[in-house]
């Protein structure tokens, strides 16, 4: 008995050396991204109590699958409510995963927002409209908060572009997007172009869609497409600029 | 000294081998190209994700199991068929059956997870070279650059260096359980008792860090449940520091130091815990 309790007390002195390093661990382990999920009781109303377990015995991201599994079901069954509710259960439970994002947001202003425009059992147009715009906007929201979560993600940045360019035709704040995706260092090539375009939309930002497009065509031929070049003589036209400075490419 | 050890642990492993715990790599086996099939249908980054969160989670699952029921079983089934006698009965001393026993199992545990892994990586390479076929197909005429954009988002989404420690450190918890485990049978009575000591162990083990922080920020709480959340945060290991994987998947990076850190303090764990098992058994009465 005297050995075993000496074994607890050792134990325990034991755990009181290694709280520094074990505190400093966890800091140095969240400063760079690890660790991100936060045990609390919105995760676990979200998941339940045997998800709430799962997710505490390190199969987070195990749970994460299966969720979004249902959620692809949920998907095939168009019931959509169900969809978004897994999507957010998904996203907390692995928030550092950019395709979560990506495609929760994809589900809902694409797939689920035509769905609600199309949806016959509304006879209201103005509602089913409404309807649309919702989800249109969930969608967004959930790049913004993939974001949130992954600040340097160029991935997320043009994700949010397009989206905000094609369903809600916000083509300032897609410009926006698409120049703070452009400057991160794992940016496609093109995206510097879309922010181009966009911002060139862009009640006056029009000079600064211009200086952009011309800095990527001085770059050189790599550059230089048809849409690029269409883009810069549409804007030295609107900006007034003199014929000395203007490019010497044809129209496409 | 060592030579003895090393017999012991080889005889553990046989017998474990023999046991047929291998069968579990069917299970895994199955689970990791089920999902692989069943996921054809999602899209492919997707897929690739799935693979790894389903691979990896199995291998967790099973790593962790293997290590508390094999180990929580050996003192018991030594006793009860009185293999235990006749080995101390020779010049082994306790401490180098019980060295040789946790060597074998760690032994095990090694094999499994380098075999669970070669698993996960067919099934990627194999997800991934159809993949691959499929993109050159859909863009066979489409511009070079976006052809390469193409396959380098699938090939960004497949293997990834950062895998590689996210499974040795799903080994190193799992050798950690072990050490535990062999730390909690030896004054356990049964090997069902072991069991569920270890598996609320197990659980409390996640909350650590929580207690830990909860503890040192000195809330406003009562006395008793103060010394509760002390108690947990002493006596209890830090499991959350070994669950990177979740992480690494999602694209995070573990940086070396880091690694480094966390991997020495999971077997810093095992030798306490070893340690300790040897200083109980050591007064046991057999």
């Amino acid at each position: 008995m005297i050995r075993k309790i000496i074994a607890i007390v050792l134990l325990a002195v034991f755990g009181l050396i290694l709280i520094p390093f074990e505190k400093a661990l966890d800091a140095e382990q969240k400063a760079v991204g690890l660790r991100s999920v936060a045990i609390n009781l919105d995760l676990r109303e979200r998941l339940g109590q045997m998800g709430f377990l799962a997710a505490l015995s390190g199969f987070r991201s195990a749970l994460a699958a299966v969720l979004w599994i249902e959620a692809h079901n949920a998907w095939e069954r168009t019931e959509w409510g169900r969809m978004a509710g897994l999507f957010d259960t998904v996203t907390t439970l692995q928030p550092r995963s950019l395709l979560y994002w990506d495609m929760a947001s994809w589900h809902m202003a694409w797939n689920a927002s035509i769905a609600a425009i199309d949806d016959k059992t509304q006879p209201s147009e103005a509602l089913r409209i409404r309807n649309q715009r919702q989800y249109i906007k969930l969608g967004r929201d959930y790049l913004k908060q993939g974001l949130r979560n992954n600040p340097n993600s160029a991935f997320l940045e043009e994700r949010l572009g397009v989206l905000l360019r094609d369903k809600l035709e916000d083509h300032c704040e897609a410009g926006q997007a698409f120049l703070r995706a452009s400057q991160l260092p794992d940016a496609t090539p093109y995206i510097a172009r879309f922010a181009g375009y966009e911002l060139s939309k862009c009640p006056g930002h029009e000079q600064e869609a211009y200086d952009l497009l011309k800095k990527l065509y001085d770059e050189g031929p790599e550059q230089r497409k048809p849409s690029l070049i269409s883009n810069i003589k549409e804007l030295e036209k609107n900006l007034d600029i003199p014929p000395a400075d203007r490019i010497d490419s044809p129209e496409p | 000294m060592f030579t003895r050890i090393a017999t012991i642990a080889r005889n553990t492993f046989t017998e474990l081998v023999r046991q047929k715990v291998f069968y579990i790599l069917l299970v895994f086996a199955l689970a990791a190209i089920g999902s692989s099939i069943f996921m054809a249908q999602l899209r492919i980054e997707a897929q690739f994700q799935m693979i790894k969160d389903v691979c990896l989670g199995s291998m967790a699952i099973f790593t962790s199991l293997l290590a508390i029921l094999a180990t929580a079983s050996f003192l018991p089934n030594d006793s009860e068929d009185r293999t235990i006698y006749t080995l101390l009965a020779k010049p082994v001393p306790r401490f180098a059956y019980l060295l040789g026993k946790l060597g074998g199992i760690i032994l095990l545990l090694l094999l499994f997870t380098l075999m669970m892994s070669v698993v996960f990586c067919v099934v990627l390479w194999m997800r991934e070279q159809s993949a691959l076929a499929q993109i050159r197909q859909e863009f066979a005429s489409a511009p070079a650059e976006q052809l390469q954009l193409a396959i380098k988002s699938v090939t960004d989404a497949t293997f990834n260096i950062n895998l590689i420690p996210g499974i040795l450190l799903i080994f190193v918890k799992a050798a950690l359980l072990a050490a535990l485990t062999l730390f909690i049978s030896t004054f356990a009575t049964s090997a069902l008792f072991t069991v569920m000591i270890t598996a609320a162990i197990y659980f409390i083990g996640h909350l650590q860090a929580t207690a830990r922080e909860y503890w040192l920020q000195g809330a406003d709480i009562q006395w008793w449940t103060r010394i509760l959340i002390a108690l947990i945060a002493l006596l209890f290991p830090d499991l959350q520091a070994f669950n990177l994987a979740d992480d690494m998947i999602a694209g995070a990076a573990i940086p070396w130091d880091i690694f480094v850190k966390t991997f020495a303090l999971g077997w810093l764990y095992v030798a306490v815990y070893a340690s300790l098992a040897a200083y109980v058994f050591a007064g046991r009465e057999l």
